[in-house]
């Protein structure tokens, strides 16, 4: 067994072991930490088939932010983690069943799968072989660049639209506005006016206001 | 490897992302947990594909996906965050406030 092969058991091993745990560890702390392992077993597969970009982005977005976040709002939320356990045995069989049903039917699947002849050809002159000036290959991070910005680069766009709906959505779900906070509303003093603020009373001389 | 070993493991992956459902039924934070997999495993097959074709706009979706996945998870954690403020705890199975 090559190394290439040592590497990728270790990983794919890795993957379904945490993937496993995520969904029955008992707290949601470890279903977390087991997701951020699955992400970077998985960035290791990514690896190994020469996505090294998709591999790194997969660290950063991913381990470095979304897991992150649920670390962030499953340790915030107060829940008795294990009042929402309960049923659980009840619900098992059918998720165990369901499963294997699922991953006998995609073995079927990739079993009785014969690759098409356009694959082959395609396979046969791949288009993504790019060369730098110099003359040497491209790596897999300025390949993409090339294909992402030139052919995809609407998707590109829409994809930061995406972000941007997402990020605004989010802020204004968990936006709340707190009452009886004494803070300056810069709005409300600009719009004050002269009349609302001073009052002009000409006072009889000798008896004073009132 | 071959493209099939890839495979495989992407079909384990999604299926333990699906009995992840059926399991943690109540958990909704377990939930977003098992699509974040289910994602990640349909991840995998874009990629495997890629480099079996040798085509690079196989990872140019996977780039999308994992978009995609980023955003969803956010705007998730947010309603799930403003869902526990109104109500006191994440059980989804007593969600159902609409309804009434």
């Amino acid at each position: 067994m090559g190394f290439a092969e040592l590497a990728f058991f270790t990983f794919a091993a890795t993957a379904i072991a945490s993937g496993l745990g995520v969904i029955l560890a008992r707290n949601p702390v470890h279903s977390v930490l087991c997701l951020i392992l699955a992400f970077i077993a998985t960035a290791g597969l990514f690896v190994l088939m020469g996505a090294e970009y998709l591999a790194f982005l997969l660290v950063v977005v991913y381990v470095g932010a979304v897991a992150v976040l649920f670390l962030f709002v499953v340790m915030m939320l107060d829940v008795d983690f294990a009042e929402l356990r309960a049923g659980y045995a009840k619900y098992a069989p059918l998720g165990f069943i369901v499963a294997v049903a699922l991953v006998v039917q995609i073995g079927l699947i990739v079993a009785a799968w014969q690759i098409p002849d356009e694959a082959l050809e395609a396979r046969a002159q791949p288009t993504s072989v790019m060369q730098r000036a110099s003359g040497e290959p491209a790596s897999n991070a300025e390949q993409l660049g090339m294909v992402l910005y030139t052919e995809y680069v609407h998707f590109f766009q829409i994809a930061g639209l995406i972000l941007l709906v997402a990020m605004i959505g989010a802020i204004l779900l968990t936006f709340r506005e707190r009452r009886g906070v004494k803070t300056q509303d810069v709005s409300k003093q600009v719009a004050r006016t002269r009349e609302e603020a001073v009052e002009v009373v000409s006072v009889p001389t000798g008896r004073g206001v009132n | 490897m071959g493209l099939s070993s890839y495979l495989t493991v992407a079909g384990i992956l999604f299926a333990i992302g699906v009995a992840g459902i059926f399991l943690n039924r109540k958990n909704v934070i377990i939930i977003l947990m098992s699509i974040e997999l289910m994602l990640l495993s349909v991840n995998i097959n874009f990629v495997a594909f890629s480099m079996f074709l040798g085509d690079l706009v196989g990872q140019v979706f996977a780039f999308m996906v994992l978009t995609v996945a980023a955003a969803e998870a956010a705007i998730g954690l947010a309603i799930l965050v403003t869902f526990f403020r109104n109500r006191g705890d994440i059980a989804v199975t007593s969600a159902n406030t609409m309804r009434n």
